[in-house]
Parts: structure tokens; sequence; C-alpha cells
């Protein structure tokens, strides 16, 4: 019997099996925020252990609040900093340099197939877009990753995804996550793996790939994987050339990752993404989702383009293509979030922020922001967002305001037409 | 060994999210007693009140299925632990929640929905307690002159971070 990616990383990784069913494994990067991070390092520093098991391996950002809003967002970045100045961290990212994590790290090249990679962080299921087994875990499991590079995971089972048939215009990444886990709902992957495959996912950029596996964890999955190929060799070539003879060496190793042809999956999931349409959430979960042609002309507020699931240069090309020489609605108020300095400037160049900004859009810095209504764009009670982001949840954006999870594309159109609105019309 | 049990707040509803358990805007408290006012401040749920006796005396909560979804943040089994609430009962659990109930050194224990449909008809009992027996196994569900005992299962691994006080401990020795 063959195996499943997540299975051959965790045979390469086992340190020991302690328990019956729990496989402790060896730790390929362990990513810290200012969230999460700052009372972990504050519990090993009261336990007498603030060291770290690897400073090459952990990697750093203050990306939540940043710059900080106030005086308790100034402190938890401040612990973060002086830590990763104390043990040695080079990979830090502070202001200037910062961006969202699961956007800066890959960028970085930080994240190569086989890894496993941790984070206390529930999206990091992002880095499996690479062909890694990444996974959020809490405070405690990341303080002992920092301490002894190790993780406890029971051993998923993996759940396959043969995503087939052709994307018609408007419809994406996004669109195909958010209708997967309508589909299967937002347990429907709990203490699975969700391994993509199929034509649509080998045709995906590596951006597209992210904001697939970013949203497993909205059904519940502990990481989204996607197969290693050519297109992660191209977007790691340039970190990675130093090791490899050529391109087609690096393909080699890292096909080694790749899940077998009879590997045993729990179960297999085909989709037809042929007749897909604009797919976006009404509710509070994120498995209610309803297609653009029922939900257009929903009353909104705000729109939010950005975050770890749609801030890249891939989302702010397409939602620009759209936005380009005409205006937002006079009813709402727009943000666009790039989620790093790297993806900024580029839409910078390429004159992409010029067309946001005459649209009439408020461009901030690299950061989470209104995503988790911590900072920029939270909205007042009763109030709707569009936003490009990854969690719906009641509250999610600030207290009483509600979330319309969307693609880049339908986040645009919706901006200039004030309600929520058809990208198709936007395209030609 | 640490016990569980006392009076049970029940929250009948699936899909119980960790934003509802404790609001993102409150992640910028640094220790865990500061988050005590907060718990479960944004959950709505019909004769559900964050603010009131129920939930303030609780020791033990039991929800249905999916308890906990959403965002890894630990200060969601915090925020129980410092208003002395270490049990969860539930039909099943996120994963990142669950593990973070054990790493702990609390409890997150799974039952088949038949036996959370009996422990949720104490719902309307004003005396309904539990008692939880993490070596044995078992947990007993009293209230309303009424008593019964269920079995359940953790796992050997789980087990041993609640007997032992939590992972980074048990880490530190053997990694
Ligand atoms: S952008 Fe949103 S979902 Fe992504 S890491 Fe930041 S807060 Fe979390």
């Amino acid at each position: 019997m063959g195996k499943t990616t997540a299975e051959k990383i965790f045979d390469a990784h086992l340190v020991n099996e302690p328990f019956p069913g729990t496989k402790v494994l060896r730790l390929d990067a362990v990513l810290c925020h200012e969230i999460t991070t700052p009372i972990a390092i504050d519990d090993l520093i009261r336990r007498g252990k603030d060291r770290v098991f690897d400073p090459t391996k952990i990697k750093a950002v203050i990306d939540h609040v940043t710059p900080s809003k106030d005086t308790k967002t100034a402190t938890q970045a401040r612990i973060l900093r002086e830590w990763a100045r104390r043990n040695d961290i080079k990979d830090f990212f502070d202001i200037g340099a910062n961006g969202v994590c699961h956007a800066l790290f890959p960028e970085r090249g930080f994240i190569r197939p086989g890894y496993t990679v941790i984070m206390g962080d529930s999206h990091t299921c992002t880095h499996g877009a690479f062909g890694a087994f990444a996974a959020g875990i809490g405070t405690t499991d990341l303080e002992v990753g920092i301490l002894k590079g190790v993780c406890a995971f029971r051993q998923p089972k993996t759940i396959k995804f043969n995503v087939t048939g052709t994307l018609s215009k408007g419809v994406y990444a996004k669109d195909v996550i958010l209708h997967i886990i309508g589909k299967i709902g937002v347990n429907g992957a709990t203490d699975r793996v969700m391994e993509f495959h199929g034509s649509v996912v080998d045709a995906m950029t590596m951006e597209s790939r992210m904001t697939l596996c970013n949203m497993a964890i909205e059904a519940g999955g502990t990481s989204g994987i996607c197969q290693p190929d050519m297109t992660t060799v191209d977007y790691l070539w340039p970190f990675i050339q130093g090791e490899f003879a050529s391109k087609e060496a690096a393909l080699a190793d890292y096909s080694q990752w790749r899940a077998d042809a009879d590997a045993d999956y729990d179960q297999t999931v085909e989709i037809d993404v042929t007749t897909l349409e604009p797919t976006i959430t009404f509710g509070y979960k994120p498995d209610q989702v309803k297609t653009v042609s029922e939900l257009a002309g929903t009353r909104l507020d705000q729109i939010y383009i950005g975050s770890c699931t749609n801030g890249r240069l891939e989302d702010l090309r397409i939602a620009a293509q759209i936005l380009k020489g005409r205006k937002i609605a006079s009813n709402v108020r727009c943000i666009l979030s790039p989620a790093t300095p790297k993806i900024q400037q580029e839409a910078m160049r390429e004159g992409l922020l010029d067309i946001f900004m005459e649209a009439g859009f408020c461009v901030t810095n690299p950061t989470c922001g209104a995503c988790l209504g911590m900072s920029n764009g939270v909205l007042a009670e009763g109030e709707v967002c569009a936003a490009t982001t990854n969690r719906n949840f009641s509250g999610r954006m600030g207290k009483g305001g509600m979330v319309h999870l969307m693609s880049p594309a339908t986040a645009a159109a919706s901006a200039i037409e004030g309600v929520i609105a058809d990208p198709r019309n936007y395209l030609n | 060994m640490k016990t569980f049990g006392g009076p049970v707040l029940f929250l009948d509803r699936s899909d119980i999210n960790t934003d509802e358990i404790i609001p993102a805007k409150y992640l910028t408290e640094i220790t865990k007693e500061d988050l005590k006012p907060y718990i479960l401040e944004d959950l709505k749920l019909p004769g559900f009140d964050p603010k009131g006796t129920k939930t303030r005396n609780a020791k033990v909560i039991v929800s249905r299925g999916n308890f906990g979804c959403g965002s890894s943040r630990e200060h969601a089994p915090w925020v129980f632990e410092v208003n002395g609430i270490t049990a969860v009962v539930a039909e099943s659990f996120a994963r990142i929640f669950r593990q973070n109930m054990f790493n702990c050194g609390m409890a997150a224990i799974e039952l088949p929905k038949a036996d959370v449909d009996l422990l949720i008809s104490h719902s309307g009992d004003d005396d309904a307690t539990m008692s939880i027996d993490i070596e044995a196994g078992s947990l007993t569900m009293s209230g309303g002159g009424k008593q019964k005992t269920f079995s359940f299962e953790i796992s050997p691994f789980d087990k041993a971070l609640v007997l032992s006080g939590g992972w980074v401990d048990y880490a530190d020795q053997k990694y």
C-alpha cells in the first residue's frame, strides 16, 4: 500500500511514538507572531527555559496589529522583538519588513516540500501548498516547539480532493475552496489532511494553491496539502538554486513527497468546477455558501481586500483589472491591505495601487488589520463587510458586524456597485 | 491527582467557535487572569448570559459538535481555566482546541450524541452537577433527583498530559 504526502512526511520526521496513536515529529520550521508567542515566551521565562532549539528554524513576525495601536499591542510587539534579539533569531520581521505571516514566510522561501511546520495560528495550513505538513497549534505546543523542536500529533487520515473541469471566467481558487467547505461542512475534515489533486490544482499558481490550503482549517482540516511539482520548484528557485544543479534535479528530489498512486485515503471527493459560479458566504459559518447570483444586491458598508487568503499580488491584479477606470460606490468604504511589503512595492510599480486609490480605496500597510477585527477597519455594530478573508464568525471584524467571504474579483465588483455584485459583468 | 467536576453550564449548539469563547480584541492581554471577565462574551444563545450566575459558577461545560472551532488561540481554554471551568464534554471537538485543553492539563471529553442528549436533558435542573474521573474514564451526571454514569475514552497521551500537568514539562524531560 502506498502513502499519502502526510504519511511520508510523518515517517521521515518521526522521533518516537510515546503512546499508541501519538506521534512526536521533528520540526523544520516554527513560525511565530506577536499575538500567540508572547505568552509562550513569558511562560518559558517563568520556567527558567528561555531558550530556542535552533534559531535558524524559528521565524518571527509582528503582523496582526502593526504599527502597534496602543500600549498593550506595543508591549506584545516588544516582547517578541526582544526575544528574537536575545535568542539570535535572524529571520525576524519588524515594521518596514513585516507582512501577514502566511504570505511573508513563503515569499521568503522558508517553506519547502516535505517540511513539518507549526505556528500558533490556525491558518498555518496555508503552507501545505508547498507539499509540506503545516498545522496550526496552540501556545503550549508552540512553547514546546520553540524549546525542543518537536510537536506531538495524532496521525491524521487524508481526504483526497480531485478537482477537475475548467474554471470559468470570474471563478478562482477562493470560489473553489468556499464551494468545497460548503460541500463538506465546517467539521468535514476534522483530524484530516485535505490533499488537493486534479488538473485544476495542477494548473494553479502557488498563490492560488495557498488560497486553497489557507481555508482547510475552516473545514476543520489539520493541513491542506498540494503536490509539489514544477510550479513549486519555479516559485522556490531563487532560494534553492544553490542546492540543486537544475530545476529538474529539484523536481526529482521534491517528487519524493508526492502521494503514491495507490495511497490509502479516508475518502476521495470529486469536485468538477466547470459549472462553479463565484461563491460567497452568507451566514456566520464558512460552510454557509451561496452563488453570487443568489446574493447579488446584498447590502454592504465596507469592502476589505487583503489577508493571508487573498492579499497576494495575483489577487491585487485581479481586483485592479476590475477596478481600473472605475469608482467605488458612494455608500461603501474600501480598504486594501497588501499582504507583504514586497507585494505592496510590486503593486506600486505595476500601477495597481494607483488604480485602487483612484477608484477610492484606502491602501494600508501590510498587516492582518481588519481581518480579525483588531485594527484598521473594524466594523460598527450592524455593519456588513465584503471581505477576501477566510473567517466570517459573528463579531470577527468587530462586535455585531457581519462578513461575507468572497474572491478579490467579487469584492472589487461589489466595491463598484456598493452591494454584492457579479465580477463576470466586469471581465471580458 | 486533579479532579474535575462541579456545576454544569449547558451550551446547546454545534460549532461554538473560539471567537465566541474569547473575542480577538482581548488577545492583547498578556496574562490569563486578565481574560477572566470576557468569557463567552460574544456567544448568543437563548437563555444564555455570559455574565450570569450559571456561567460564573460553572466548572464543566456540556456542548454539541465541533466545539472550539476556528482560531488556534489557547486563550480559549485559558479563559475557561481562570473562570474555574476545567472540563468540556461535547459530541466532538475541533482538533486544535482539544489538544490545547489537554496541553494545559484540562479535559476535553467526547461522548456520543445520545449521551450528550441525556446530559442536556438536565439543562433545566438548577442543581445539575457532574463529576469526572479521568483515570477510570467515567463521568457521573446528577440533577433533578436523577443520576447516571457514562464512560468515555481519551487517548493514553492525553491522559498522561492531564495527569502530569501539561506538555511543556513532559516534553522537556523526554525530548
Ligand atoms: S490575515 Fe487574518 S486569518 Fe490570516 S493570519 Fe492574519 S488574522 Fe489570521
